[in-house]
């Protein structure tokens, strides 16, 4: 038995309109979903047919659009329009990748729909001709799986980096449909009044191949600079734990976890960083933990391939002196 | 300016959590206190409220064997009065189904001209709740604010993207989740733990909310936990205590690696 269609929501890299590619989250989805489904269908808060190629290439056979919604946020308009949809032919399942758009669409349409969402996926089967998912609770260490019980579409709200994109897209390009938004009232009447994309340097935090990130350990906002140089030195994208964002150390673009982004990189060195749970939740799955921390029984451990106790304050400078007397 | 809070009480997370077998739902029965993430609506709310000269601070929250603890951190900081729902047949609630339950208390509260919430709770970090409090209320929302300022019958945000952020404004009533650091939330007094102490909660039940113990906890969930399985773990590796050599163990790690 196979799940007969699924449909993936389209989040966007780009946020104004026109300018946008669907982000490497939606690339996997549409993998996943090609590998369960018979069906696969593209929802684009936007214009669509900029995109038909290329989500066609990683497997929707047919694109929804509601065409532009620049200046509004895309909670309401989406799950209005995505109900009106399914009323009329309704999906076994949809897609969200975690996103914060994403996550307003998925809840939105929850209650549209009466329908429950489930989150932080990170795997789904195919049971008995439906989808289930599968959530790490407690950190990771415990792993729940849970189907839903009822008629409605099973909405999945799935993490980055989960699965992986095609490797050679090759579908022929989608089909594009139009996605009606009705009529909304005050609860559609959020405006969006200006759009700030951040500046970065050097590699993305997203993409890099290593990750130097910095903690509450580094002590103040001028001693994080050894993590920036460190980062610089091997060609890496600086990243930070959500306290020393929250402290305003660091723009929220370096924060790695829970909240913040979920990194894969082949290296992740932890310095000054405890592991909290919400932080070990986002580079848990790098390939190489290297961890510096003078707390002998912080969690980052646990996890680490290689764990230095000891001041950050001490071990850093030497590290960077070694590597730049190479 | 009236301000709604919804909180979450939760296990202390310095606490390892479990999962309760029988139920399969996460075991909550010691104390429970109030969510760090949400000191930041609470404080976000009592700096709006002070702002406007006049109005006051609601708590909302959907707690087991009802408990105030969290409740009465909360209202030492200075909020005014407490509403806490309360239900054996809550147990096994989803997401969902605490926004109907939080939507309904939130109806009782009058003149609510803005409900804040955190972006997610410390402890199920689901994220979906506050926009579905807004879809049940079929009012308007802005997620993940990291700066908030109220004024002319609206709410200006700054809300945070995965490029950076939005500047969005939206009419009251609303309902908006705030990021931690948005602001920093005061310490209570002793003046406000002992003032809270005789602040109002008012105990509500499922029945008293309207709804029916078929729409919430387990019976209304809608989903069903199949499997339970430990995870492999991550090994940990060598562990180094630094002598002032230490460095070099992480030099010769990446050498091998071929990335220096």
């Amino acid at each position: 038995m196979s799940v007969s269609t699924i449909w993936v929501y389209t989040d966007l890299t780009q946020p104004e309109e026109g300018h946008g590619e669907p982000t490497s989250t939606t690339l996997e989805l549409l993998a996943k979903a090609s590998e369960l489904a018979d069906t696969v269908v593209a929802v684009v808060g936007g214009s669509g047919d900029s995109l038909a190629a290329t989500l066609g290439a990683h497997g929707a056979s047919k694109v929804l659009a509601t065409g532009d919604l620049t200046g509004r946020l895309p909670g309401p308009p989406l799950a209005a329009a995505m109900a009106d949809a399914i009323a009329a032919d309704a999906p076994d399942a949809i897609l969200f990748g975690t996103s914060y758009d994403g996550r307003d669409v998925a809840a939105r349409l929850s209650v549209r729909l009466d329908a429950p969402v489930i989150t932080n996926i990170v795997e789904l089967n195919e049971v008995d001709g439906a989808l289930v998912g599968v959530e790490p609770v407690f950190g990771g260490n415990t792993n729940v799986t849970t189907k839903f019980t009822g008629s409605t579409p099973g909405i999945f709200l799935v993490r980055p980096k989960s699965f992986a994109a095609a490797e050679s897209p090759s579908g022929d390009a989608a089909t594009v449909e139009a996605l009606a938004v009705p009529e909304l009232g005050a609860v559609g009447a959020a405006k969006v009044t200006n759009i700030h994309v951040e500046e970065t340097e050097g590699p993305s935090l997203d993409d890099a191949a290593i990750v130097v990130a910095g903690g509450r350990g580094m002590g103040d906002a001028e001693k994080f600079q050894a993590v920036e140089d460190l980062a610089k030195l091997l060609g890496a994208a600086p990243g930070a734990s959500r306290a020393i964002v929250d402290a305003g150390w660091v723009p929220y673009s370096y924060q790695v976890g829970q909240t913040g982004k979920v990194v894969k990189p082949d290296v992740y060195i932890a310095a000054g960083i405890s592991g909290a749970t919400q932080h070990l939740v986002g580079m848990k799955g790098a390939k190489h933990i290297i961890a510096i921390n003078k707390d002998a029984e912080a969690p980052i451990f646990s996890v680490a391939d290689l764990g230095i106790v000891g001041d950050v304050h001490k071990v850093l400078p030497k590290l960077i002196e070694a590597i730049q007397s190479r | 300016m009236n301000v709604v809070v919804c909180v979450k009480q939760i296990p202390d997370p310095a606490e390892p959590g479990d999962l309760d077998p029988e139920t399969k739902t996460l075991k909550r029965e010691g104390k429970l206190i109030l969510d760090e993430s949400d000191s930041y609506g609470v404080e976000m709310a009592l700096q709006l409220v002070d702002n406007a000269g006049e109005g006051e601070v609601t708590l909302i929250s959907m707690a087991p064997n009802e408990e105030v603890s969290g409740l009465r951190t909360a209202l030492a900081m200075g909020a005014a009065k407490a509403i806490l729902i309360s239900d054996p047949a809550l147990a096994g609630s989803d997401a969902l189904t605490t926004a109907k339950v939080l939507a309904a208390a939130a109806k009782r509260v009058e003149g609510a001209d803005l409900i804040l919430t955190a972006t997610e709770s410390s402890d199920g970090y689901t994220g979906t709740v506050p926009e579905q409090l807004a879809a049940v209320l079929d009012l308007p929302s802005v997620t993940f604010a990291k700066e908030v300022e109220v004024g002319d019958g609206a709410v200006k945000v700054r809300r945070q993207t995965e490029a950076g952020f939005n500047d969005v404004e939206c009419p009251l009533p609303a309902v908006v989740s705030v990021t931690a650091g948005v602001v920093e939330p005061r310490y209570p007094s002793f003046k406000g733990i002992m003032a809270a102490k005789s602040k109002p909660v008012e105990n509500l039940t499922v029945a008293d909310l309207g709804l029916d113990a078929s729409q919430v906890g387990w019976a209304g969930a809608g989903q069903e936990i199949i499997d339970i399985a430990k995870a492999p773990a991550r090994e940990a590796g060598e562990i180094i205590e630094d002598e002032g050599e230490a460095f070099q163990s992480v030099v010769d790690y990446l050498a091998n690696l071929k990335i220096i």
